[in-house]
């Protein structure tokens, strides 16, 4: 309990069971956190890397051994695809229990080895306090990632008093994160940005996590050049700056895609070249040579060839970057700049997204999912933090929803994990309780975690909850209609979906349904209007819309692109 | 290509299993793998040998360098280096001919029983060298065999230390 006040932890969310008994029972006893009961361990997991997400600080989870452990695993391997700082600690039967398949026994460091970026067994009680401090710094430092700490009951038994000891530092031998880029290559970067005529800054998750968007910011004041997001990086550069072509990608703007796919120097600042984004790697930006800043050595190259590799934090990276560049005698060529900007703004004219959709009178007597994003920005002022689940409706949130600030955008990226979103409103809203939460949901996805309703209740956590209701797995129908002749296998469930104001309404909380446009911004205001109650809104919309723009493939490039529905680029 | 990868970690319940873990979920195949403690005894060397082209084998020693308890990697192929293995071998009712002598005394073959059934000997060199050997020897009463896996180190002075 020393070890985590001494890391400076507010909440834990967790579960109790037999082997975490001794560990609940000191909780009981100290004030220093608040524990968090959730009802079941994937949304514990999913809290604390909400609450990560939200605020920059490593999330805490306690689940006892066995089932309590296994339900961990797909929030410990969301945390790790999108290395968020995350510190599960699991209950284990006792040492002398343990290989004996005893009751609730299962090897938690194995199950968890590929998802982890570091686990701890606690094989002496002494050991405590400094594998708490070693799990924490691990978590938090270089490329951050989820640290599993598993405990055999008998070491946390009350009865066994120790000296505890606190260093002023840690020091690991065999891991030494760098920080600082090298000299060479950032005058190499310098010199490639500036002689370039179409750069374009694609920048990812690492810059949130690195906390350098000011720095980002900063670099494009004097560049004044394209910027594209990832998915995870939405938030790192300001959505309202005219620099700003949105998120890239499968679904990514046109004027991004075309933009990555005609420069002549891709800066990617804490990105990875996800599959997600490039398309065909083969494809991938011809014309472009690569800078590529990491902190992580095996990102560069790992998919994309870098010419520039860089290798260090972000911050750092990005401030040596700047500081190159205003001493350089090369200046940028403007001419050049304001021509490729000139190009971005025809492309973005030619098919990029329109932002006003919820001003006009659709014919569409059903509601348009993108029209909710829309709405939900403006009810909202473009200040909630928003949480998603996966599918469509998470999409249509990246695309829509302008988000001008760093960590309000909270979703599961790289695993793409559904019943993700509430449970990591809760991590935000206790992180925030002052400022509006607001999960983005579907009917599919709400139902994977839909018990977390209870905990809401239980610890006042009045987030709003917005479910995009086309009453079919949106992404996967999706597909099916553009791959698979529109046979809709296993993705259709209208005459079963439950009534989910009745069971907002059954969890204490209130429910409202939206079924006609005229009604949705009212709805919408006056849900936020109650400030102190959770409201689940429930708003159906047309099951036939598609997220376009999207990548064809396989074997695409990033220029080419489905507009529309039966409409390439 | 054939690799030889050579891994300084830290000699630790679990570290062993963390390396050849991330082999197969990175979808990289293991030829040969021998491990041992080295220095004070808080350090194993690991010696792995992998196939693939020169970007696979950057990626691979780049995510074993990831590992919290590996402390060093190094590709030994990329340079000059030594290269041995250790093997045991036993055949039955078996001749050791001038010719068979002659094949196992560059291996520094060694007889280390021999009896009316059974003979059992030792040999080590380059792996490639080994293979050789036991081809030549043919398979005909092979009754087991034992190999160390590949060693290795860099030559000169460049060493694999903390």
């Amino acid at each position: 309990m020393r070890a985590l006040k001494d890391e400076g932890v507010k909440f834990i969310f967790g579960y109790p069971g037999g082997a975490a008994l001794h560990i609940y029972d000191a909780i009981f006893k100290q004030k220093a956190f608040e524990h968090i009961l959730v009802r079941h361990e994937q949304g514990a997991t999913h809290a604390a890397d909400g609450y990560s997400r939200a605020t920059g600080k490593p999330g805490v989870a306690l689940v006892t051994s066995g089932p309590g452990a296994t339900n961990a695993i797909t929030g410990l391997a969301t945390a790790f695809m999108d290395s968020i700082p995350l510190i599960v600690i699991s209950g284990q039967v006792q040492s002398h229990l343990i290989g004996t398949d005893s009751f609730q026994e299962t090897d938690m460091i194995g199950i968890s080895r590929p998802i982890v970026k570091h686990s701890f067994v606690v094989h002496d009680t002494k050991d405590i306090p400094r594998i708490v401090q070693e799990a924490f710094y691990i978590a938090t430092s270089g490329r951050p990632g989820p640290v599993v700490i598993d405990i055999p009951k008998d070491k946390t038994d009350p009865n066994h008093l120790y000296d505890y000891k606190r260093e002023k530092k840690v020091s690991i031998r065999s891991y030494q994160p760098k920080a600082l880029p090298h000299p060479g290559q950032i005058k190499k970067a310098s010199k490639n940005i500036l002689s370039a005529e179409r750069p374009v800054i694609y920048a990812g998750g690492g810059v949130i996590l690195g906390n350098a968007h000011k720095e980002l910011i900063a670099l494009n004041k004097i560049l004044k050049v394209p910027v594209t997001n990832t998915l995870m990086g939405l938030g790192s550069y300001p959505a309202n700056n005219k620099h700003f072509m949105g998120m890239l990608g499968m679904h990514g703007t046109y004027q991004a895609n075309m933009a990555m796919h005609n420069a002549d120097l891709i800066i990617a600042i804490g990105a990875r070249f996800d599959d997600r984004i490039t398309n065909t790697p083969a494809l991938f930006a011809p014309k472009a040579r690569i800078i590529h800043i990491d902190v992580d050595p095996a990102s560069i190259s790992k998919i994309i060839n870098a010419d520039i590799p860089i290798v260090g934090q972000v911050k750092e990276s990005l401030t040596a970057l700047i500081k190159e560049i205003k001493r350089s005698k090369l200046k940028i060529d403007s001419d050049a700049i304001d021509s490729w900007n000139s190009q971005i703004a025809i492309w973005r004219a030619k098919h990029g997204l329109d932002h006003e959709l919820y001003l006009k009178n659709t014919k569409s007597k059903m509601i348009l999912p993108q029209v909710v994003v829309q709405e939900l920005y403006q009810a909202t002022k473009g200040n909630a933090w928003v949480t998603s689940d996966v599918g469509q409706h998470q999409m249509f949130v990246a695309q829509y929803y302008h988000f001008n600030k760093p960590r309000r955008w909270i979703n599961s990226g790289g695993l793409g994990t559904m019943g993700f979103g509430l449970p990591a409103a809760m991590g935000a809203k206790l992180a925030y309780p002052k400022d509006e939460v607001v999960c983005v949901t579907g009917e599919g996805s709400i139902q994977m975690c839909i018990q977390e309703l209870s905990t809401c209740l239980q610890y006042n956590l009045p987030i709003k909850i917005i479910n995009i209701n086309n009453e079919a797995l949106g992404m996967v129908r999706q597909w099916q209609d553009m791959n698979y002749g529109g046979r809709h296998s296993a993705s259709t469930y209208a005459d079963s979906l439950p009534d989910f104001v009745k069971l907002a309404e059954s969890y204490g909380h209130v429910g409202m349904k939206v079924t006609k446009q005229s009604q949705l911004r009212k709805t919408l205001d006056k849900a936020f209007a109650m400030k102190d109650r959770l409201v689940f809104v429930d708003v159906y919309v047309d099951p036939n819309e598609h997220v376009y723009p999207m990548l064809v493939a396989p074997s695409g490039s990033m220029q080419d692109m489905w507009i529309k529905k039966n409409t390439k680029a | 290509m054939k690799r030889i990868i050579s891994i300084l970690l830290e000699n630790k319940p679990g570290a062993l299993a963390r390396v050849v873990g991330l082999f197969h979920q990175r979808g990289y195949n293991i030829e040969s793998l021998n491990v041992g403690p080295v220095f004070d005894g808080t350090y194993s060397r690991m010696t792995v040998t992998s196939r693939g082209s020169e970007s696979d084998v950057e990626q691979i020693t780049k995510q074993i360098n990831k590992i919290i308890d590996v402390i060093k990697v190094s590709d030994l192929t990329e340079g000059e280096h030594h290269e041995y293995e250790f093997i045991l071998i036993k055949y039955n009712k078996f001749k050791l001919t001038p010719k068979i002598q002659k094949i196992l005394k560059p291996l520094s073959g060694k007889v280390l029983e021999k009896n009316a059934n059974v003979i059992v000997m030792s040999a080590f060199g380059p792996s490639s060298d080994i293979e050789k050997a036991i081809k030549a020897i043919g398979k005909s009463n092979l009754l087991e065999m034992a190999r160390s896996g590949c060693l290795g180190l860099h030559e000169g002075e460049k060493a694999l230390k903390l």
